[in-house]
């Protein structure tokens, strides 16, 4: 009876309730996430094909500034590291630490992606676009699509800035802030598959 | 019971992630191996020694890289193992399709 008391007080605070102490929200995301693996396998998969097939430079071995990418890569590395960050300190409750980690990871995302439409815009004056050839496509299609996860996370992070700021995310309600870093994160490892079998794999 | 007493869900996700997540010199020793490892694969990919190893070795680096990432930072390592085989199921089945296509497009007409 008393059982059945809790239960009912507690299906009526707490409707997200699960028998697995996970979140809705966060497992939900988590098949999200295992969907994306599929999406970007598709997009990588379509790069490793074509790889070596185009007719027509330039060719990525006359392209690619390895030292620039990996600068890139380390930002965006180091950005992942930031989200952890912001997590941890809104489970500790320090808002304005959290609010400060938010934004460093806004700004290393704003600088790999700077420093990656350079990168795209010396490609295309060598003559390389989207249409010039079997490389061009799938290489703009797959590191474009990235970049717009990182344009996207860019912007979550400045939403959960501003809720943070206006006391709206509690340490209760820190799985709003963990799942836009599961996102992040889930961006970053994206990045590392594909610096290795698009930059750095000959 | 008050409104904000956490049992299950959200309210206690967050309570028990409170508990469970790794420390600040956690995170940044994490974030340090991550770099040197990226400096290590740039150094494989630019020293012609390694030219006989390099895709295994880069292959290798690249998965370490991504277990740290997703075991750490992620907090798979900490949080229940159903979401590790979720996330598993999604990265195994990418990497059959890409490997199958490599094999079917680059190797296999090697032998034809």
């Amino acid at each position: 009876m008393a059982q059945a008391v809790a239960a009912s007080a507690h299906d009526a605070h707490d409707p997200h309730a699960t028998n697995t102490g996970v979140s809705n929200f966060k497992l939900g995301f988590w098949v999200f996430l295992a969907s994306e693996c599929l999406f970007f396998g598709t997009l990588i998969s379509t790069y490793m094909v074509y790889k070596g097939s185009a007719l027509e430079g330039p060719y990525p071995a006359e392209l690619f500034d390895i030292i620039k990418t990996t600068i890139s890569t380390t930002v965006l590395l180091f950005s992942s590291l930031a989200m952890v960050l912001a997590l941890h300190y809104v489970h500790e409750a320090r808002k304005n630490l959290a609010i400060l980690w938010l934004f460093a990871v806004i700004a290393m995302g704003g600088t790999f992606l700077v420093m990656e439409y350079f990168s795209y815009i010396k490609y295309i004056g060598y003559g390389l676009t989207i249409g010039s050839s079997t490389f061009g496509s799938s290489y703009f299609v797959l590191t474009g699509t990235h970049k717009a996860h990182v344009a996207v996370g860019m912007i979550w992070m400045a939403i959960l800035a501003w809720r943070l700021h206006k006391g709206k995310i509690p340490p209760s309600k820190s799985d709003q802030v963990e799942v836009a870093g599961l996102y992040w994160h889930f961006v970053d490892i994206i990045w590392i598959v594909i610096f290795t079998l698009v930059y750095l794999i000959p | 019971m008050s409104q904000t007493t956490p049992v299950t869900g959200s309210g206690s996700d967050a309570a028990g992630h409170a508990e469970k997540q790794g420390s600040v010199a956690l995170y940044i020793w994490i974030g340090a191996i991550l770099a040197v490892l990226t400096f290590v694969e740039v150094a494989v990919y630019l020293i012609d020694a390694f030219e006989a190893v390099e895709v295994p070795i880069l292959i290798i680096l690249s998965t370490v890289k991504l277990f740290l990432v997703v075991m750490y930072f992620m907090h798979l390592k900490m949080d229940h193992r159903a979401l590790t085989w979720l996330f598993l199921s999604g990265v195994v089945l990418a990497v059959f399709m890409v490997s199958a296509l490599v094999v079917l497009y680059h190797v296999l007409p090697r032998f034809a």
